[in-house]
């Protein structure tokens, strides 16, 4: 494929897409503007034409892989099939065209979906309230720890200054904590994936804050002694809070709420199917129980005995961690995830967990059976789970990220790589409840001949790959001679 | 099953090669008293997509045909049909953050570009893939600022009260656990802007960074040049907050006084992206290249393949928290891809002369607008600086009263801001391009007779 030229490398002077900029004014439109405010040289943007950009970014986007055109198995990401009815339901234009300040008697259409929303969020995961306000995954886990801090604040209990994580977690939770203030405490997980126990209880102290975990873990494992995790935590007088990114492979089955957790983030772009949009937007709703409710962020949507719906904002919950937008947050993937939590309904809604589990305990099964290593072949995958390619490395001389690269001249997109950080030269590899069993069986035949080619042709494996629009970029380069931004 | 392709014989299959008799098989790690089997009753039956969408439009439906002034950070702007004919192409749509460069150099490229644009339109040297919002990027500028300014040790930043509220106000939860204290400073009622006497008493201080925000709140615009220079003198970093649409005429921050702004962040949903109810949008966040480092969000760099060819690819991740953990510049692991993208082809398929158009249009509208409100009898503005494309009208009734009236007419009037600015008769409206002389008519008419 043909280096594609940047669109400032398109541009001449004097052309533009005539149909698309209201005409010219005369300048005497502008005299209120004192000139010493004006800029002196029009920007640099491109002079194009509409179809040299139409052409122009339909090639570009032919250089991505996708989950539309292939099977996109990435590890705690949950690469599950966008539905297209729910983004032509959110591009209606009475949403699109909705101001977000727009008073509520225009708004009762696009707030009854959010009310709903919120209970449906509720019921699967067990929780007493839910706020749509947090933006992505890691906001909503910043709204989690905020709202664990406000409520130790509120009762003047000011000497807890720590958050446990276990040493598993995404490099997400302890940065989060530390926005909070808090600073972190890693807890280590065993050798069959579980936290230590022992560890952990020896980490509780007056000083707890919380606990901030996924269920299942990283390790895509469940995490068999939760409610002994809980109570040791409780006791010690901090917070449970749940990391969402793995709640795919639990919906309908079992409820973060009933698993003793104080506080969830969810994030709809993984578990309700709303797109991941080449990295957002997202979308990272909060659910508290009871004693958590005080402070969730708003706004949220309420409803009044007459049926109708309002919002509940800090001038009525002014115990609230406040507002982490200039508006409502992400409305648009709300409003897809809607659509979805429809769409499947309570049955639907349990097939998730089942299938999702199904898959990857198949795909797991099949790649063992093909000469793959699982980094914890005595448990149940949860909805993902983890293969390690040490033996290859050391004897080959072939790594995971080789193995990743080779994966792409199959067509199939690398899983994650290098994560969890504990487990040597690892995929962490999660297939969705959406992929048919050819698209798993096509997968395991890719990996059985990358692994014959690394026994073969170690070298040719380290090279990979070789069809795509650019081989192995170089990094190092990258970041030393820093080019951001382009100039002529 | 909706969206799960699994026939019965397939399942038969999977099980089989796992070894479990059934899928409940496969949950046996779970405590059996934890299982939720039986306890979504509160969800309803799945419906079909022909169901959900008439569902969902009879509530779209429920919420349009009113004509609308507010702007207040929220823009209505015509949006070219090919920006989300593309934005929501599958490729695009259904990727996720390129991970795999190789395979990701259409994003990439989109987002190198986009940092381009970014950095042309404010006159500042880099830009980063963009952060989720406007407000929620203002909170990243001020974390930023105490890291990057090396001449001050204050965990204080200085915010005018002329600054768009609700950015305020998220800015201070996010920042508050941090120990940041955000400093109010005052406006000149008589202007509406943050004159230099207002900062008199801080002269001297210790503060990391002055926010400047161009134009502010109630639309008028501030004298940045003198205030950025102020702020310089006193060792302070200078924070600028823009909208844009006015950068195609305004002096872009990266030029402000003698040295310009360091960070400049601001709601790119101008660019593009529909109002959709307050997001999704996407903030954008620039600065100067000496500050890079401290820069939080992806950035993407160029550079070349094995074989010398040009590629693109995420850069300077010792700074994100998937590797630094607990000491990363900010939790953020993602950008507002899809709205930022939507903004590359937005400004692309605009250019600098049609930018500088739409711009000019929503000076020229709000300024009609303007002049045909304050016709009507008791209504004047409350303001004498100039303005870019809001303004904040006085009216002889108080504004939460007026604009309840002017809602039943299907007129939504502007913000009232009586709230935040104890202003009581106070309102703020926005026109754009997108309003005719007949919508402005309208709105007049409507006024009239509200205040009759």
């Amino acid at each position: 494929m043909s280096e594609t030229q940047l669109i400032f490398q398109l541009s001449h002077p004097g052309r533009s897409a005539t149909s698309q900029a209201p005409k010219a004014l005369s300048d005497d439109k502008l005299s209120a503007i004192p000139a010493h405010l004006r800029r002196k040289e029009k920007p640099g943007l491109p002079e194009v034409s509409e179809m040299q950009v139409v052409r122009h970014y339909t090639n570009l986007s032919s250089k991505n892989f996708a989950i539309d055109k292939q099977f996109y198995p990435l590890g705690s990401c949950t690469m599950k099939y966008n539905p297209r009815g729910a983004n032509r339901a959110a591009m209606l234009p009475g949403f699109l065209n909705r101001h977000p300040l727009a008073p509520e008697s225009h708004s009762q259409g696009f707030l009854s979906c959010m009310f709903e929303l919120q209970n449906f969020l509720k019921e699967v995961t067990g929780m007493k309230g839910v706020s749509l306000a947090p933006m992505a995954g890691a906001q909503g886990e910043f709204a989690g720890v905020a709202m664990i801090r406000a409520y130790h604040d509120a009762r003047g209990d000011d000497g807890r200054t720590e958050i446990l994580i276990p040493n598993a977690a995404h490099g997400t939770n302890p940065a989060t904590a530390v926005m909070c203030g808090y600073k972190v405490r890693e807890v280590p997980v065993g050798p069959d994936g579980d936290v230590d126990l022992e560890a952990l209880k020896a980490a509780c102290g007056p000083q707890t804050a919380g606990l901030m975990m996924t269920n299942p873990s990283t390790c895509g494992v469940f995490e068999r002694q939760i409610e002994d995790i809980a109570k040791a935590v409780h006791e010690a007088g901090g917070l449970l809070y749940y990391d969402g990114a793995n709640l795919n492979a639990i919906l309908g089955k079992v409820r973060p709420g009933d698993m003793g957790f104080d506080v969830i983030h969810m994030n709809l772009h993984k578990t309700f199917a709303t797109p991941h949009g080449g990295g957002g937007p997202g979308a990272g709703p909060v659910g508290v129980s009871e004693r958590l409710l005080p402070y969730l962020p708003t706004p949220m949507a309420g409803q009044r005995d007459d049926g109708s719906y309002h919002w509940i904002d800090t001038d009525t919950l002014s115990t609230s961690i406040g507002h982490l937008s200039a508006f409502m947050g992400n409305a648009g993937v709300l409003l897809r995830a809607y659509f979805y939590a429809r769409s499947l309904g309570r049955e639907g809604m349990i097939r998730v967990g089942e299938f999702s589990t199904l898959a990857a305990n198949y795909l797991l099964k099949r790649l063992e059976a093909v000469g793959c290593t699982a980094a914890y072949p005595d448990r149940r995958a949860s909805h993902e789970f983890i293969l390690t390619f040490a033996k290859e490395a050391k004897e080959l001389g072939v790594t995971a990220m080789d193995i990743a690269k080779r994966l792409l001249d199959y067509n199939q997109h690398a899983p994650t790589t290098y994560f969890p950080l504990l487990v040597p030269e690892c995929f962490l590899i999660e297939p969705t409840e959406t992929e048919s069993k050819e698209a798993l069986d096509e997968f395991v035949d890719a990996m059985a001949a990358i692994l014959e080619e690394a026994r073969n042709e170690p070298d040719m494996v380290k090279e990979a790959p070789f069809t795509q629009p650019v081989r192995r970029l170089d990094d190092v380069k990258a970041a030393r001679e820093l080019d951001l931004a382009w100039s002529e | 099953m909706p969206y799960i392709p699994h026939t019965p014989d397939d399942v038969r299959a999977m099980l089989d090669a796992i070894g479990a008799d059934s899928i409940e098989d496969l949950f046996d790690e779970i405590p059996a008293h934890l299982k939720a089997a039986g306890k979504l009753d509160a969800l309803p039956e799945g419906l079909s997509e022909m169901e959900v969408t008439r569902l969902m439009s009879e509530r779209a439906a429920q919420d349009a045909g009113a004509v609308s002034f507010i702007g207040a950070g929220a823009y209505q702007h015509h949006i070219p049909a090919a920006v989300w004919e593309i934005a929501t192409r599958g490729e695009f749509y259904t990727a996720y953050t390129p991970y795999q460069a190789e395979a990701s150099q259409g994003t990439l490229q989109v987002i190198y570009e986009f940092q381009t644009l970014m950095t042309r339109l404010t006159g500042m040297d880099v830009s980063n893939a963009s952060v989720y919002d406007g407000a929620s990027g203002l909170a990243e500028a001020v974390l930023m600022s105490l890291r990057a300014n090396r001449k001050s040790k204050s965990r204080k930043v200085l915010v005018p009260t002329a600054l768009n509220p609700r950015y305020t106000s998220a800015t201070q939860a996010i920042v508050e656990n941090q120990d940041v204290a955000l400093e109010r400073v005052g406006f000149d009622p008589a202007s509406g802007q943050t004159p230099l006497d207002v900062l008199k008493p801080y002269e001297g201080e210790d503060f990391a960074a002055l926010v400047i925000s161009q134009p502010n709140y109630f639309g008028s615009l501030e004298e940045v040049d003198a205030l950025t220079d102020w702020a310089h003198a006193n060792k302070m970093l200078v924070i600028g907050v823009v909208n844009p649409t006015s950068l195609a005429l305004l002096t872009p921050p990266g030029e402000w006084g003698t040295e310009g702004a360091d960070i400049v962040v601001g709601e790119g949903q101008p660019l593009g992206v529909p109002l959709s109810s307050g997001g999704p949008y996407f903030g954008f966040m620039c600065c100067k290249q000496k500050h890079v480092r401290q820069m939080p969000g992806r950035i993407i760099g160029r550079t070349v393949d094995m074989e010398g060819k040009q590629g693109f690819t995420l850069t300077l991740q010792a700074r994100e928290q998937h590797i630094r953990r607990s000491k990363a510049t900010s939790n953020i692991c993602t950008n507002q891809g899809l709205a930022m993208t939507a903004a590359t082809i937005y400004t692309s398929l605009l250019g600098p002369d049609g930018l500088g158009n739409v711009a000019a249009h929503c000076h020229a509208n709000t300024q009609a607008l303007a002049d045909k409100l304050t016709a009507i009898n008791g209504v004047e503005r409350a303001f004498t600086a100039p303005t870019f494309h809001e303004v904040v009208l006085t009216l002889p009734k108080p504004a939460d009263q007026v604009l309840a009236a002017l809602a039943e007419k299907d007129v939504l009037g502007g913000v009232s801001l009586a709230k935040d600015y104890g202003m009581a008769n106070a309102i703020l409206v926005n026109a754009t391009e997108v309003h005719s002389e007949g919508d402005l008519d309208l709105f007049a008419a409507a006024l009239k007779e509200v205040l009759a």
